[in-house]
């Protein structure tokens, strides 16, 4: 009796967070609205940074993309910190027995020198293009406004660095742990002609101020190819010539690739279905940096691909981003 | 071919050191632009250490362990209703202070680590900022999961968003945090990474949470304890980065020691307000605002700078002025709150007879001095339905925003003022290290956004501060302010206790 | 000298690490808080993955101490073996 009286004594007197609330109703709210919506601080700045005097230390205005809602840009993954460090930890757990697996069976020595060198020459150097997508998406991080965008790119950013470091262990597989194929690697990265496109892209990414413009050219257009060229394409022809055994090597990319691809395509299409301003400054945003791009890439696809694939590389992985791209709702 | 073990710090530097490289086809001082305006000196970032060097991999690992037991706590919380294990509801307010007044500067600081995290030239130490802003950002997500529930129980919670960025006392540490990310980087990495995680931290964290531990507030001790794990790796980062910044240059060490004494007085007014969260607001307590001053500060921090001397580091400025103020502050903020009690987004009391006397106990050379007689002559006042509210709006310090509250050391009755003239204007102070930061950098400061006089320069509605409260700020006044007894909070908590 | 310390969650796996520092660090002071344990030292405290193994009856990586760890003063030095804390004066 007394413990019946006790529960019906205990009614919560609200569901959730005034602001919660505001946007969703008054009901209970998920871990991931309350940890995302309005989280971040709006207004009355005290000073502005010594280091952009020009804005506010949290500004709209630092790309010429416009919202009325920040917070429009929902992740369908509803990743906040903790669902995603334990998405991210499962894949890791996978990752791991993989590489042990590869380890302990020894499945380099079963490698032809020739598969190995394209890994060294193709598949190794991508580390560095990684660490580019980490500071590019620390700075919109760092620069974009809304919790519900900047903590997603928070997260590719550390997702990248972890690709990274992927990347290295392999080229420490090949090297048995001498670090060799990681120099090698650099160095074709530093002055081999058929990466310096990539490297001089890269580059650029890293000096452009816009942090949605930036968003577009690294997380859409840079990794949609880059997706399809090695990790599809020379992923399908390392396992024609017997090197099948390093896609257990990529099969983290391959997952992270599939659950991103999700959340790019949900803000591009959230922020072109905002207004015909932002269709049409996304547009010019994707056709220069699909052309940059496509020329970057132009001699590494001809290189690593042309003799083996049927059909035109290139051409193909920019079909995946142009149909990605109408879809997003962008001409 | 046998692979060579590798040790944990050559597989570190192999996977990450070298993953930078010298640009060829742009400046790149344009892509990292901000490292030399503040005057420090960079030789060589290769020689950074990494402290911890943990990879990508092994961070999601250890850190989703951490996040599965701490959920598994919270739902559990949630589910047999552990509000009502607490102690006291008075309790509570000091978590409604920590959810409004902290957890948006856990924000702030994930913030600020993406900032420099994106800034710093070397990887090494970008990378550390990196993992570090990732934490921050699970500190505030935390944070805001325990308090969920609690704010489905009790008033004070639900507008903590809104009230961020308005509010007069949070202003406090809001600025604190402005002030540190508006400053260049490494300047902030000092601030925060040093000054903060460092010397002051553990302050917040660890004797206030032990004391949420001994008020039965699982979920927070959960969270708090969770979120310190990090905090280790944090404080490891704010301590090699001053080490290496005061080896890279000799000219970085008068640079770094004026940074120190800023961000050392800065922290030391902003935690007034968690010194009178340890000894007036937890109900049971575990040790005075003073005793944990001179454990995690004195002997901590005395430890620390007695081991930066090789590098011509030295105390803070005005730490001895502290080492007295810590027998004060406490009392001088709980009584502030208690007279503005009508203006405050949590509930004040008076302490009772056995909390007074736990205070005679531990600042046995202030407390009855001082600072009895006002508690007890405010509960005569009470008694005789005359409860006293300062209706005047206090005058803030321009520097650190809390109202005039401190008293001159060498006369504790004395409030200290301290004022300065620039460009024709006249600024106030609290303190002498107060007007000190404003005088170096006067430009900053003058444009503080200070609650009080945004309200009589009319940007914060009104006319009356009623309207102020309540449209401006969304408190629910006669349920988030005023004093616990007879509050709602008070009400349901009987309540459910089955007590009249 | 000045102390070194380290303080961990109160609970069963942290109870091992303390028994594994109790024996390396002889010298060690063990203070019991609510919800944690606090251990001091003069100068200088070392957590030995091997000791904490051997308590523990199962393989130990040193960053699981970050699991049980609140806080930490002194010099921090984390390799394969072991996590060191030193002041140096």
């Amino acid at each position: 009796m007394t413990i019946e009286i006790k529960t019906s004594t205990l009614e919560p007197v609200r569901n959730t967070f005034a602001h919660i609330e505001q946007r969703f109703g008054d009901k209970p709210a998920t871990r991931y609205q309350e940890a995302t919506y309005d989280v971040q601080a709006e207004t009355n700045f005290h000073y502005r940074p010594y280091w952009d005097p020009e804005h506010e230390l949290n500004d709209p205005s630092r790309t010429a993309l416009v919202m009325s809602d920040w917070y429009a840009f929902k992740d369908p993954r509803q990743f906040y910190y903790g669902t995603y460090v334990q998405q991210r930890a499962k894949m890791q757990e996978v990752a791991e027995s993989n590489y042990a697996f590869f380890d302990k069976r020894n499945l380099v020595a079963s490698l032809s020198d020739e598969v190995r060198a394209e890994v060294v020459r193709y598949l190794v150097p991508l580390r560095h293009v990684e660490h580019t997508a980490n500071l590019n998406n620390m700075y919109g991080t760092a620069y974009g406004y809304g919790t519900a965008i900047t903590q997603a790119l928070l997260f590719n950013g550390m997702d990248r660095l972890g690709i990274a470091q992927y990347l290295s262990r392999i080229g420490l597989m090949l090297d048995g742990n001498s670090g060799d194929a990681l120099k090698q690697a650099k160095a074709l990265w530093m002055d081999e002609p058929v990466w310096q496109g990539m490297r001089a892209l890269c580059e650029e990414t890293l000096v452009t101020q816009d942090w949605f413009e930036l968003f577009l050219a690294q997380d859409l257009v840079i990794d949609t190819l880059i997706g399809e060229l090695f990790y599809n394409q020379l992923d399908q022809k390392l396992t024609a010539k017997g090197g099948q055994d390093i896609a257990m090597l990529t099969e983290f990319m391959q997952e992270w690739s599939k659950d991103t691809t999700r959340w790019v395509d949900a803000v591009t299409k959230t922020a072109a279905a905002e207004s015909d301003a932002n269709r049409t400054l996304m547009a010019g945003w994707i056709e220069s940096w699909r052309g940059k791009a496509a020329e970057a890439l132009a001699p590494l696809a001809e290189e690593m691909l042309g003799g083996s694939h049927k059909g035109d590389a290139l051409s193909e992985a920019l079909a995946v981003l142009d149909k990605r791209v109408a879809k997003a709702g962008i001409q | 071919m046998a692979a060579k073990k590798l040790s944990l710090k050559d597989k570190y530097s192999l996977l990450t050191r070298d993953l930078d490289w010298e640009f060829s086809y742009q400046d790149r001082k344009a892509a990292f632009p901000f490292e030399e305006f503040e005057g420090i000196k960079i030789t060589d970032w290769s020689k950074w250490e990494d402290p911890f060097r943990l990879t990508m991999d092994a961070y999601w690992k250890y850190q989703s362990e951490k996040e599965k037991k701490l959920y598994a706590i919270f739902d559990a919380f949630a589910q047999n209703n552990g509000q009502l294990n607490v102690s006291d509801p008075r309790y509570v307010n000091a978590i409604k202070l920590f959810l409004t007044g902290i957890s948006p500067q856990e924000y702030q600081a994930h913030q600020g680590f993406a900032h420099i995290g994106r800034q710093y030239g070397g990887v090494g130490a970008r990378v550390a900022c990196q993992m570090q802003s990732l934490d921050e950002l699970r500190h505030v997500q935390t944070q805001v999961h325990a308090m969920s529930h609690y704010n489905k129980f009790f008033d004070g919670f639900q507008n903590w968003s809104h009230m961020q960025d308005r509010v007069w006392y949070l202003s406090v540490p809001t600025s604190f945090f402005h002030d540190a990310r508006s400053a260049g980087p490494f300047e902030f990495l000092v601030a925060i990474g040093f000054s903060f995680e460092y010397v002051l931290t553990n302050l917040l964290f660890v004797p206030f949470m032990s004391g949420a531990a001994y008020n039965g507030d699982m979920a927070t001790v959960t969270f708090g304890f969770s979120a310190q794990s990090d905090e280790a790796r944090h404080m490891t980062l704010g301590l090699e980065v001053i080490k290496f910044l005061l080896e890279q240059h000799e000219d970085n060490v008068p640079i770094v020691q004026k940074w120190i004494d800023k961000w050392f007085w800065r922290g030391t007014r902003l935690l007034s307000l968690v010194g009178m969260m340890m000894d007036y607001m937890l109900p049971n307590k575990v040790m005075s605002w003073k005793e944990a001053w001179e454990v995690y500060f004195e002997e901590a921090g005395g430890a620390l700078f007695k081991d930066l001397a090789r590098y011509g580091i030295t105390m803070p400025k005005y730490a001895e002025l502290i080492d007295k103020e810590k027998e004060h502050v406490s009392h001088q903020t709980w009584w502030t709150f208690y007279t503005h009690g009508h203006a405050a987004g949590f509930h004040t009391w008076i302490p009772t007879d056995e909390e007074m006397d736990w205070l005679s106990e531990k600042y046995p050379d202030t407390f009855d001095k001082y600072y009895r007689p006002r508690w007890e002559l405010a509960r005569k006042l009470e008694a005789e339905g005359k409860r006293f509210y300062t209706k005047a709006l206090p005058q803030l310090c321009t520097t650190c925003q809390i109202p005039m509250l401190f008293t001159e050391m060498s006369d504790p009755t004395q409030i200290s003022y301290r004022d300065t003239v620039y460009k024709g204007e006249r600024y106030h102070f609290c303190s002498d290290g107060c007007c000190d930061i404003f005088k170096d950098e006067p430009e900053k400061f003058v444009q503080s956004w200070l609650p009080v006089h945004q309200i009589f320069q009319g940007n914060c509605g009104g006319p009356g501060v009623e309207q102020v409260l309540g449209e401006y700020y969304k408190m629910n006044l006669g349920a988030d302010n005023l004093d616990i007894k007879g509050s709602p909070d008070e009400k349901r908590w009987k309540q459910w206790k089955g007590v009249a | 000298m000045s102390k070194v310390y380290i303080a961990l969650q109160d609970n069963d796996v942290s109870r091992y690490i303390v028994e594994a520092i109790e024996e390396d660090n002889p010298e060690v002071t063990v203070i019991h808080n609510p919800a944690m344990i606090r251990i001091e030292a003069e100068g200088h405290l070392v957590v030995k993955r091997e000791t904490v193994e051997e308590k523990l009856g199962r393989d130990w990586e040193v960053p699981e101490l970050h699991l049980n760890l609140i806080t930490l003063g002194g010099n921090v030095d984390e390799d394969d073996d072991q996590l060191s804390l030193t002041w140096n004066v």
